[in-house]
């Protein structure tokens, strides 16, 4: 049975308001607690480790979540998903993690995620993050996602988060085969003493396999941010990695955007930007009619969108 | 009525802070239109932001509706009723032509579609555009003309509107600008162009930081074209240096 605290975390994480539509797995505090596989979409606990395989059919169409929320001081879970997204299918893939930490002990969630996107297949995967809770605690996450596209499969990954996680260490590591589409959108926003570290690696196969990654952060307070994305091209691939951070404040941000070919027919670009807001942003919107404040405001959740 | 009382401007230089405006003496009354035009680096966009608050001047007052508003800060002559166009309109990454409508008056979707299309952009196609380089520089001041049409203040100021607009875009805008004005606001328009300076009541020539010469248009344009001579050489008109076609 969900409560008000763990609707509100799902609310956060995934947009959930009451049963989510299509198949579901919720995990909470370790556990999972709600689970539900359709016709062509199933969802198998694993035997020999923590976590659930989700198994697509091909041609399948439908919307999977699976959310993980933790609501306990001194706690650490660690879980394994593997998602097999069938040959043509067509599925939006909400994840994420939702962590209220009430005490003065770390509550921290390692969540490996293994997905296949199958010949043909196309995936939307929403993976959210947030962070609260009343205690002194941190509240840690650290993700990795390995992922392989296949030829002709198209994968779209939205990486969101928005404050409220003290540290997190994110690895995201994909193969692109020949034809293979891979598009990442990283948008993350720490503030105070948080940490957050991001790694992510695409590895361009075959003909025609592209990837594009757009990485925007905001940097506030005294918190810390590194971002390494790497595209490495083995064949005729095209990549284009393009990191842009504001920083304010004390806040440090390191961005290393890394280009590897081994094809003399791979493109490959990539661009990097960290600078402040700038004075005649702030100043347009005021001249609006906002206060400095709304204008920052505004600025960043345009940046971030 | 907006009035500017012996305003300087003094900005920081080099080594010591350099005059940018002396003695400004202005009235712009309501309902309204004005040019400020003048040589380039002569002060009308600094006189422009002075009105707006952006330069705090050094010295003398702005009057607006019988309150002194020299103290007051952008934000609060905006809520007030001033609008300023920026001659180059900042980027914005990540942000839509329509959340940038949105700010500017809380408004309805209906308004900013129309004004969308009334300077020529189709609202389907660009209300979902992100303000970044992906936008030329003529469509960024397309939609900074739609944002003060949005945002409707009672003065608006637009600073050199025509700049990077195309000849067809260009009439459009004339026709624009010179609709959205009515007898409750002041346009001032800072411009180059005669087809703009044909339209206003009033033209002001700012000059080497001073009112040069003022007065109504079909008085004073004939005088700025015919009689003033630049200061860089004897054959040079100063509507030749005012349309920037002097070579210095």
């Amino acid at each position: 049975m969900l409560t008000a605290l763990d609707k509100r975390l799902l609310e956060e994480i995934a947009d959930l308001h009451g049963d989510p539509p299509g198949a579901f797995n919720i995990r909470k505090d370790g556990q999972g607690i709600e689970r539900r596989s359709l016709e062509g979409i199933e969802i198998i606990p694993k035997q020999d480790q923590p976590g659930i395989d989700v198994i697509v059919a091909a041609g399948k169409e439908g919307t999977v979540h699976i959310p993980v929320i933790l609501t306990e001081t001194d706690f650490s879970d660690l879980v394994y998903n593997t998602i097999d997204i069938g040959p043509g299918a067509d599925i939006t893939l909400v994840a994420g993690c939702g962590i209220h930490n009430p005490g003065q002990g770390e509550a921290r969630h390692d969540g490996v995620h293994k997905i296949y996107v199958r010949k043909g297949a196309r995936l939307h995967y929403t993976e959210k993050h947030f962070g609260q809770g009343e205690g002194n605690g941190k509240r840690v996450l650290n993700p990795k996602t390995v992922l392989v596209v296949e030829e002709g499969a198209y994968a779209e990954l939205e990486l969101v988060q928005i404050r409220g996680v003290d540290d997190t260490n994110r690895v995201t590591e994909a193969e692109v085969l020949a034809g293979g589409r891979l598009v990442m959108f990283e948008r993350l926003l720490t503030d105070g003493e948080q940490t957050a570290n991001s790694d992510m690696l695409v590895k361009l196969m075959g003909e025609e396999s592209t990837t594009r990654i757009i990485s925007r952060s905001v940097a506030q307070g005294r918190s810390r941010q590194t971002f390494n994305p790497s595209v490495r091209a083995y064949g005729p691939g095209r990549g284009h990695v393009e990191c842009d951070s504001i920083i304010m404040d004390n806040a440090v941000v390191r961005s290393i955007p890394e280009i590897w070919a081994e094809n003399a027919d791979a493109e490959l670009v990539h661009e990097a930007a960290i600078g402040r807001i700038a004075g005649d942003q702030l100043i347009k919107l005021m001249t609006l009619g906002l206060t400095e404040e709304e204008a920052e405001e505004a600025i960043i959740s345009g940046f971030l969108k | 009525m907006l009035k500017l009382e012996n305003v300087n401007l003094d900005l920081p230089g080099e080594a010591e802070p350099v005059r940018i405006l002396s003695e400004i003496n202005l009235v712009f009354e309501t309902g309204k239109m004005y040019a400020l035009t003048g040589p380039n680096g002569g002060g009308k966009s600094s006189l422009a932001r002075v009105i707006m608050g952006i330069y705090k001047p050094s010295q003398g007052k702005i009057i607006y509706d019988d309150e002194d508003i020299s103290e007051l800060g952008i934000t609060e002559r905006a809520q007030k009723g001033i609008g300023y166009a920026f001659q180059q309109p900042p980027r914005f990454k990540g942000m839509q032509v329509s959340d940038l409508l949105n700010l500017a008056k809380k408004s309805v979707e209906q308004r900013n579609c129309s004004v969308l299309h009334q300077i020529g952009l189709c609202p389907d196609e660009y209300r979902s555009r992100e303000l970044n380089n992906s936008l030329s520089g003529g469509e960024m001041k397309r939609i900074e003309i739609a944002t003060m049409l949005a945002l409707n203040p009672r003065v608006r100021i637009f600073d050199e509107p025509e700049a990077g607009i195309d000849l067809w875009s260009f009439n459009q805008l004339i026709e624009v600008i010179g609709s959205s004005h009515n007898a409750d606001t002041i346009t001032v328009i800072i411009s180059h162009q005669e087809k703009i300076l044909n339209m206003v009541d009033q033209i002001a020539l700012i000059r080497e930081g001073r009112v040069s010469m003022l007065g109504d248009r079909d008085t004073i344009w004939p005088q700025i074209k015919e009689s003033a001579l630049c200061s860089c050489r004897q054959n040079c008109t100063l509507e030749e240096n005012i349309n920037a076609d002097c070579p210095r």
